[in-house]
């Protein structure tokens, strides 16, 4: 039997009123006065992302527009007056601090977060330490055994995270410094399948961020100049540990309320324990 | 009350619908920057680097071994399960069999992941002596173990339904069980183990999470000893990068180009499996 024709434009309008709606009701509730919009960095976005969700739980009169496009595209967005908070995981350049003031929108620095990584592997391993050059060696496959750097006659396996992972963009910035990865790295989804597959394979070398606390791998040092750093809190703080770098949030001088208590929420104890869930050294 | 049904009914095709739109313009826009020779072609997978490159090859290639590895693991063993079940088990014995495939076919992925990451990585890598266990071959175990269930059971019912006159004819004629088994039975079921075999693939083909923990993830073609070293599947690639890929980027999009490869993919696949079915059907 089939269906009455009417019937069946009733059910077509319905269908339709119903996706309107559904359509309609994301557009709603767009206030620009709570509505804060911020772009940039890729490797603060989860970490924005984060801050963000949690805020507006308890702020339910507030929307937070999380984008990336990365540091510099934030900071752009910032001059342009397309964003109220531009994330960055370099500070802003003069000539950037000029221009948004050209534009009458002075920025206002805020670090929000420590980021560093920790280089692993496995237990028995001997190798202690590793300088920067070795690291960035051992990453492009120029140095391909243990021996090299002075451990035991075996094949260096080379563990790295998905190229979208902040942790991995960062080490590329800051250990490859423009010199391309190996092309035969194993490659893990997530932090946990690197410290798991280092605690395992007695040829692992792995890095992970370095609020991850570990027994069941072994943490290299980074040997600047001789003296051997460890990745402590204390000194990613400092900046003495070589892989590490501030994350910032910039901001109008004279921000709107809404944006001035996001901004307090992200550096008050509960944002900066966020910050430490994340896997990033809080302020 | 019948308007529900239909509802239920056209629902199905309308988010089966909306589902390639979307999956189809965001593929479309990636064309409009990256070349479709280069994409289809490409033999480097680097997001990322400089000058980025979405070569499919290296993923499609993944995909194709560790696919393959499971198949050649995972048919012998499930047609034999399969005739086991179907022909020789008496009725207590099947009773169990049985429902211990299905139980198989349970078993969370993100579970058979995690115990070939913990049991059958270690293993294979001391047994070769590979730089590391995350190889092709562990994917291809692991998946099929997970295509097993499915060709078991298909297989079963194509050889449950092969009609009673015909192996009686065949008994009638003097053979015997065995005789009976792989001169009559298996060929009259052939097409139906046949889609078991490809309905497998398509299951082996769709999996991510398994395959993601025990593969190594390696977006690289390797030169020898294919199934001992790591490949990046298609879908471990997007599950890899998605998470935290910016939106709107040519990398964005080159993700939702590698799933539109991957849809098409196992679409067909289950075109080839219905095609291969009917033909069984009236072949009987």
């Amino acid at each position: 039997m089939k269906m009455k024709k009417s019937a069946r434009i009733k059910l077509t309008v319905l269908l339709s009123v119903l996706l309107i709606a559904l359509a309609g009701a994301g557009c709603l509730g767009q206030n620009s006065d709570n509505q804060i919009y911020t772009s940039g960095s890729t490797t603060v976005l989860p970490l924005m992302q984060e801050l963000s969700a949690k805020y507006m739980e308890s702020h339910k009169d507030v929307t937070i527009i999380v984008s990336g496009g990365g540091s510099g595209v934030g900071i752009a967005d910032f001059i342009d007056g397309t964003n109220d908070i531009a994330m960055s995981s370099r500070a802003i350049r003069d000539s950037e601090v000029e221009a948004a003031a050209s534009k009458n929108r002075p920025p206002a620095e805020h670090t929000i977060a420590y980021d560093g990584i920790t280089v692993i592997v496995h237990p028995s391993n001997n190798v202690s330490n590793l300088t920067m050059d070795q690291l960035q060696k051992i990453y492009s496959g120029e140095i391909k055994n243990w021996k090299d750097v002075g451990g035991p006659d075996k094949e260096i396996a080379v563990i790295a995270r998905d190229s979208a992972s902040g942790t991995q963009e960062f080490f590329t910035e800051a250990v490859m410094r423009g010199v391309p990865y190996r092309n035969d790295m194993i490659t893990q989804s997530a932090t946990g399948a690197v410290i798991y597959e280092t605690s395992q394979n007695e040829k692992a070398i792995g890095i992970i961020g370095a609020a991850y606390q570990v027994t069941s791998v072994k943490t290299v040092a980074v040997n600047v100049n001789g003296t051997n750093v460890m990745p402590t809190e204390e000194n990613i703080l400092s900046g003495v540990y070589p892989i590490s770098r501030a994350l910032y949030i910039y901001a109008d001088q004279k921000p709107s309320t809404a944006v001035s208590e996001f901004i307090a929420y992200i550096l008050s104890p509960e944002g900066q324990k966020v910050v430490k869930d994340l896997g990033y050294a809080p302020v | 009350m019948k308007s529900l049904f239909f509802i239920g009914g056209i629902g199905t095709i309308l988010i089966l619908l909306l589902i390639c739109v979307f999956l189809f313009s965001e593929a479309s826009n990636f064309f409009k920057t990256y070349g479709l020779i280069d994409f289809l072609a490409g033999s480097a997978w680097k997001p990322g680097m400089h000058p980025e490159l979405f070569g499919l090859l290296p993923l499609l290639f993944g995909t194709a071994a560790v696919t393959l590895g499971a198949i050649i693991l995972a048919v012998p063993i499930g047609i034999l399960s399969a005739i086991y079940i179907a022909e020789l088990a008496g009725p207590k014995t099947a009773e169990i069999l049985k429902p211990s495939v299905e139980l198989l076919a349970g078993i969370p992925s993100v579970v058979l992941g995690f115990l070939g990451m913990a049991l059958l990585v270690p293993i294979i890598q001391r047994t070769f002596d590979l730089t590391t266990g995350q190889t092709a071959l562990t994917g291809s175990v692991i998946l099929g173990i997970m295509a097993l269930p499915t060709i078991i059971s298909v297989s079963e019912d194509a050889i449950s339904s092969v009609p009673l006159p015909l192996r009686n004819g065949s008994f009638a004629l003097g053979a015997n069980h065995w005789q009976t088994i792989y001169k009559v039975v298996i060929p009259a079921a052939f097409s139906g183990i046949s889609a078991s075999v490809i309905l497998g693939m398509g299951r082996a083909i769709g999996e991510t999470m398994a395959v993601m923990m025990v593969t190594g993830n390696m977006a690289i073609i390797p030169g020898s000893d294919v199934f001992l070293s790591s490949v990046r599947t298609i879908t471990a690639t997007i599950a890899l990068e998605m998470g935290e890929v910016a939106r709107g980027t040519e990398h964005y999009y080159a993700l939702f180009a590698v799933g539109v490869i991957l849809f098409i993919m196992t679409f067909c696949i289950n075109l080839i499996a219905d095609a291969v079915k009917r033909r069984h059907q009236l072949e009987v």
